[in-house]
């Protein structure tokens, strides 16, 4: 249908203004060439980073040399990166399973009621979203020196959990407000009691939002570095910490094997999300 | 009693009944909403307050000296209109790039698009450190680039495209185009294409049915973008730390560098604070003008 629309569209516009036979339309033709030159900026890094993690070189080169893994070995040889992804897990996964059980609950009271205020909740609650990360980090930090959660792993776990609520909350509600409430209301009609009704209905139909949320809130924890910067420590160094170091002192080609696995793994991961999102949609 | 009274009881009765069960479900909800917004309060919101009373109350009484030096020394004062420059530049940019693609996608199939959209996906799902990284070997004097352009003759020595103004452009540009690109595709999409075809049937040329009405159409879609763009970009420290010069500091690092360096908690208060009101500001303009929930309906 579109297709013949858009061959109809040609025909209306070649007859509106008589033009005859075929004309290279020239305008088109630099559209697209400044297009794909803006989609290669965008896709760059991730052609360079990829091939130049298995260069054989000792120095940053590209196209590289010849190939190695000399850089993914040196990455799983040394405990001070090893040390960090695993903190980084471990940190991310926690976040995700707090995140997304707080998220889930919070979605429902705001999909399913209204009470007052509710508005200014809403606000609050993608707030995270917008202020700057530095300033979450020194109003956090602040707080935390008196609380002694500085440099603590469940400081920097709920800290990364106020950061991440707000992915699982927008993406449950949207699918939640996808789901007909006629099939809650037969549920219970049929005897279901609430909790019932929401394991056995609700929970299976928002189970894309959710899956599409956590992963977000995962992501969300993983990447972050500001926040971490003031309260993780040295002792709780994160991934994205050592990166940071790795990258202010010299360029160390160890950084495009953990690069490498990085874009790899966070596009597999955030695809699949993507994807739980829009089936949950059209359905 | 009458039949009329019997029914009016039994309503009652029912409503009343009703009335507990809505009772009931209103507090469930709340009790699931209160851990949220608890940790939100607690972890969020109140922090930024005592933020905001640290920079002006210093435990003794009320003081705007922290505000004053920010306007009277030079040096934060060049802090701020970098940050403000930066931020304005890299919407411009994101503006000039992401338009002509997002209007180029938006002509294609809704197949074809969707395939061209990953390549704007992909970056966007990569971390800010990957990429950042990513461009430092690009851009760097060292970098693949440069010894391009040597090898190819096109320059005679190495150009500096990294620790300035051009390394900090690249990189943000890079990380927050996707963000113009997505709303202002989204709302392209939305635009009905008979419109084009009715002004092209009135005698519009394509240029003239394009300025004439498929531009004001699109305008939500760009000015969610911009506006998005812009606030993101004021308060960016990756980048400009890693990508920038000694002059293009711009205030988060500003604010990083007060607390960690000089301990000074209270002026870096104020720097936050200053940072927060304009980008609440803006995001006030933004939700009076396109609403909340289009912002981050669309993607991560």
């Amino acid at each position: 249908m579109v297709e013949r629309a858009a061959e109809l569209d040609r025909a209306v516009l070649m007859h509106v203004h008589g033009r005859q036979g075929f004309t290279i339309p020239w305008g088109r033709v630099l559209l697209a060439i400044f297009s794909a030159l803006v989609l290669l900026y965008l896709v760059a890094p991730v052609l360079i980073v990829l091939p130049m993690s298995f260069s054989a070189a000792k120095y940053l080169s590209f196209p590289p040399p010849g190939l190695s893994l000399q850089w993914y070995e040196n990455f799983f040889a040394r405990a001070d990166w090893t040390a960090a992804t695993i903190q980084s897990i471990r940190v991310a996964f926690t976040v995700m399973i707090l995140a997304t059980v707080l998220g889930v609950a919070a979605s429902l009271a705001l999909v399913r009621s209204s009470f007052p205020g509710k508005e200014l909740v809403n606000l609050i609650i993608v707030s995270p979203l917008v202020v700057p990360a530095i300033i979450v980090a020194i109003a956090i930090y602040g707080i935390y020196v008196r609380l002694h959660l500085v440099q603590t792993f469940w400081g920097l776990v709920l800290a990364h959990t106020v950061l991440a609520i707000p992915y699982v909350i927008v993406n449950v509600s949207a699918t939640l407000r996808g789901v007909d409430i006629r099939l809650e209301q037969a549920a219970q009609s049929l005897g279901a009691n609430s909790w019932q009704t929401f394991r056995y209905v609700t929970l299976p139909l928002i189970s894309p939002g959710i899956f599409a949320g956590a992963v977000f809130a995962f992501i969300a924890s993983f990447d972050e570095l500001i926040v971490a910067l003031f309260i993780a420590g040295a002792r709780g160094r994160t991934l994205p910490m050592r990166m940071f170091e790795g990258l202010r002192m010299e360029i160390d080609p160890t950084i495009a094997a953990v690069s490498s696995m990085l874009i790899v793994f966070s596009v597999v991961v955030l695809a699949s999300a993507e994807l739980a999102r829009r089936r949950s949609r059209s359905d | 009693m009458t039949s009329s009274e019997v029914l009016a009881g039994r309503v009652s009765r029912e409503s009343a009944f009703s009335r507990r069960l809505q009772f009931q479900r209103q507090v469930t909800y709340l009790l699931l909403l209160l851990p949220t917004l608890l940790m939100l309060i607690v972890l969020f919101v109140y922090p930024i307050l005592r933020l905001l009373v640290t920079s002006v109350y210093d435990g003794h009484q009320l003081t705007l000296e922290h505000y004053r030096r920010i306007v009277e020394v030079d040096l934060y004062v060049r802090v701020l209109s970098t940050t403000f420059t930066i931020a304005f530049q890299v919407t411009l940019i994101c503006l000039v790039l992401g338009y002509p693609l997002a209007y180029f996608l938006a002509t294609l199939r809704p197949r074809t698009a969707r395939l061209l959209m990953i390549l704007v996906l992909i970056p966007f799902w990569t971390s800010i450190l990957v990429r950042t990284y990513a461009w430092m070997v690009l851009l760097q004097r060292q970098g693949v680039l440069n010894r391009w352009l040597l090898e190819w003759g096109l320059i005679d020595e190495p150009l500096r495209m990294m620790y300035n103004r051009i390394g900090v452009l690249v990189g943000m540009t890079h990380v927050l185009l996707p963000f113009m690109v997505l709303p202002a595709y989204a709302v392209m999409r939305g635009i009905d294409r008979n419109l084009l075809r009715a002004a092209a049937n009135l005698g519009a040329s394509p240029f003239h049915a394009f300025l004439r009405v498929f531009l004001p159409l699109s305008l939500p879609g760009v000015a969610a973008g911009s506006l998005l763009v812009f606030i993101l970009a004021l308060g960016f420290f990756i980048t400009p730390a890693l990508m920038g010069g000694r002059t293009d500091m711009m205030i988060a690092q500003l604010i990083e560098t007060q607390i960690r360096t000089q301990l000074n908690f209270p002026f870096a208060a104020a720097l936050a604070t200053v940072l927060l009101v304009v980008t609440l500001v803006i995001f006030a303009i933004y939700n009076r003008l396109l609403g909340l929930d289009k912002m981050f309906g669309g993607g991560y």
